[in-house]
């Protein structure tokens, strides 16, 4: 049977390309802000766009932080797209306000520091060895549009980010374009609108659920 | 992904975009288009799928239907194509309010041009920013030198209505305003140079280029494939044609060539 995928909708933008490219590659995908049906899915998709703040209140009114939360620590998988992924770090910095994320990853997001932002286009990745999510992609670009990442992963002292798997870019500065630990996957970049490198990834990722 | 390998080594980095643009009208594409092997060379959707298929980093649709019926087309058009098309989808033309903006993401759009109406009231573009962010809006600016006793600043002044109607107020000025005021990417279209083949007005990409930090999209006058790398030399992040593409004088892999010949990094 087909893994189940519910893409969160916390009014946050485009949700129709995600749902999409996630059903191209075989999951049942179900739109939804019910929170029993994001806590009962094979697989769960926090989109997010705009800004950190905007993103945890619209996360917070569908209790998605605990969901999140939740999943995570019993090892279900969660897969976090673009600020989706920026939430699930500590905290957010944006326009000199500190805003805290969900905390299942360690480390600020900031402004990058750049002389054209947003970073906006397709941009190669320096994929972690062993990355589930960029098994046959390791060499193809993806879409980014944002200003805001995280630049510095802690040391390995870290308990959250034992097995971690860490990959960059550069725009500017290096900054962590995806993530992969336990049930967590996130990626900075917009899978579901990187063309047949995203649904590859996209791919990789239904087939852990 | 299509594995060529023309031109010099991949020199990684962000990729200069290389943007088919569709005019739509009433769901239905206008200025011919000469493509072997369409079922519907009206169809946006299959000329989405098309351009996708060729390399495409993105699209733009550039609504210019007249009629409020005709508009509920353009919905319909930009959800199927985001059914099928998996690269970034920008939906331009007729743009007048947050409302306008909020039914074109639902649709399945990744960024809406606003153009006419920021320039009336300004405002709007801090309100799209404020909903949605930055990230989804993009100022298209339709610009052209100044002639006669008009003169602005920097010599280059807006216009509405498809170029016809100038309105005095400099164009460089207001990029830069926008950009201040949270606009994500300046959509920048010469229309002395559009339709011409002739290159892409270099000066007026260097002019805002040197005015913002955000992406500029360089649009009107691509012609020849080495008229591309000239306006990214000149500080285009991303380059825009609709008509040489549409009648099958460029390919976007030829344009891509040109661009990586420059030594500049794109997408294969």
């Amino acid at each position: 049977m087909a893994p189940r995928v519910v893409v969160l909708d916390h009014g946050s933008g485009n949700l129709r390309s995600a749902e999409r490219a996630l059903s191209r590659v075989g999951a049942d995908v179900t739109v939804s802000a019910d929170p029993r049906a994001a806590r009962e899915a094979d697989g769960l998709v926090v989109p997010g766009v705009g800004a950190f703040a905007a993103c945890m209140q619209g996360l917070g009114r569908v209790g998605a932080v605990e969901i999140v939360c939740g999943r995570a620590s019993a090892g279900r998988p969660v897969l976090g797209i673009c600020v989706g992924m920026q939430v699930l770090f500590d905290a957010g910095l944006e326009h000199g306000v500190d805003t805290a994320g969900i905390g299942a990853l360690p480390g600020t997001v900031e402004r990058l520091d750049a002389p054209v932002l947003p970073h906006m286009g397709w941009n190669t990745v320096h994929s972690a060895h062993g990355s589930t999510l960029f098994a046959g992609v390791e060499h193809e670009r993806f879409y980014f549009v944002h200003s805001y990442g995280v630049r510095h992963w802690p040391a390995a002292a870290e308990p959250r980010t034992g097995s971690a798997r860490v990959s960059w870019a550069e725009h500017g500065a290096p900054f962590v374009a995806a993530v992969e630990v336990g049930a967590l996957a996130a990626t900075q970049f917009h899978p579901e609108k990187s063309g047949a490198a995203g649904a590859r990834m996209l791919a990789n990722w239904v087939g852990t659920l | 992904m299509t594995g060529r390998a023309a031109g010099p080594a991949d020199p990684g980095g962000l990729a200069v975009r290389v943007i088919p643009c569709l005019d739509v009208d009433g769901g239905r594409v206008v200025k011919g288009v000469n493509f072997a092997g369409l079922r519907d060379a009206g169809d946006p959707v299959e000329l989405a799928r098309r351009y996708d298929a060729e390399g495409a980093d993105e699209l733009v649709f550039l609504d210019i239907t007249a009629s409020s019926a005709g508009r509920d087309t353009t919905y319909d058009v930009v959800r199927r194509t985001a059914e099928e098309v998996f690269i970034p989808l920008t939906v331009g033309g007729g743009v007048r309010s947050v409302d306008d903006v909020d039914r074109l993401l639902r649709a399945g759009a990744d960024k809406v041009g606003v153009n006419t109406a920021a320039i009336e009231r300004p405002e709007l573009l801090t309100e799209i920013g404020d909903r949605f962010g930055a990230q989804v809006l993009v100022l298209s600016v339709d610009a052209r030198r100044t002639a006669g006793s008009a003169t602005t600043g920097s010599g280059f002044e807006i216009t509405t209505h498809g170029g016809r109607v100038g309105t005095g107020l400099d164009a460089v000025a207001w990029a830069r305003r926008a950009a201040s005021d949270g606009v994500g990417e300046i959509l920048l279209n010469s229309m002395d140079a559009d339709g011409t083949r002739t290159g892409f007005d270099l000066e007026l990409i260097a002019q805002v280029r040197a005015a913002v930090t955000v992406p500029v999209v360089a649009s009107g006058g691509a012609g020849r494939p080495a008229d591309f790398p000239a306006a990214v030399a000149a500080g285009a992040d991303a380059v825009l044609a609709a008509s040489v593409f549409h009648f099958g004088q460029l390919r976007v892999a030829e344009v891509k060539d040109a661009i990586a010949g420059a030594g500049y990094a794109v997408r294969r």
